[in-house]
């Protein structure tokens, strides 16, 4: 499963697929303020191209795409992102996730929570992409904690 | 016109969960057990939920269908007992 595709056939679908999927998982993440979809969905289909990438080109040659050793880190960082983003409404009066509480001068409240909802999406995005390769990774026993 | 589609993909969903169950090649309950979340994800859009069935196609049939390949990788092919 880690070693690479013997077949020039299946590498080169999958390279040109992958890209298609996380192109869509990019419009999805950011078209979640009023569609279906939103952080999660997108995370997972960005997700779901990289692990086409880690099962069809194996776990070296696809470290270009999200390398092993970073997709926790990557994970604490959308985690962040999403609480830094949620607690920064409290500085303005709000409550948590408030996003017209959000310290921005001169920004109107409806643009504060356009762009709030924005920031709290990428942020799920990056913790479900980064966690679901890092549990394929575990389970394929290349991960980083044995 | 929707509940004859409805019925089908009831059937599907039988269909997939008994196959799933009773095969002894793993691989092929894992790729059974994708295609029975699938159909429920089909089934969440005929009912209107889009946002639940967009969820479900995306995690049950993009994540864990991987995730269950590379579970029985580690393990044997066919189921002994």
């Amino acid at each position: 499963m880690t070693n690479p595709s013997q077949s020039p056939i299946v590498i080169v679908v999958s390279r040109s697929l992958a890209r298609v999927i996380q192109l869509f998982g990019i419009y999805v993440i950011i078209h979640g303020h009023y569609s279906p979809g939103g952080g999660f969905q997108g995370g997972a289909l960005l997700a779901a191209g990289i692990l086409l990438l880690r099962m069809t080109e194996g776990m070296e040659g696809s470290q270009v795409e999200l390398p092993t050793a970073l997709a926790m880190p990557t994970a604490a960082l959308g985690a962040l992102l999403f609480a830094v983003t949620g607690m920064a409404a409290w500085i303005g009066g709000g409550n948590f996730l408030e996003y017209a509480g959000l310290p921005i001068p001169g920004v109107e409240a409806v643009w504060l929570r356009h762009y709030g909802i924005l920031v709290v999406e990428v942020g799920i995005g990056l913790a479900v992409t980064t966690a679901l390769v890092s549990i394929f990774d575990d389970l394929v026993g290349k991960g980083d904690h044995g | 016109m929707n509940w004859k589609i409805e019925i089908v993909l009831y059937l599907l969903l039988l269909a997939n969960a008994l196959l799933a169950l009773g095969v002894r090649n793993l691989l092929a309950a894992a790729v059974a057990a994708t295609a029975f979340t699938f159909t429920v994800a089909l089934l969440f859009l005929s009912m209107g939920a889009i946002d639940v069935g967009f969820t479900e196609a995306v995690v049950g049939a993009g994540i864990v269908g991987v995730y269950f390949i590379a579970a029985i990788c580690q393990t044997t092919r066919k189921s002994r007992d």
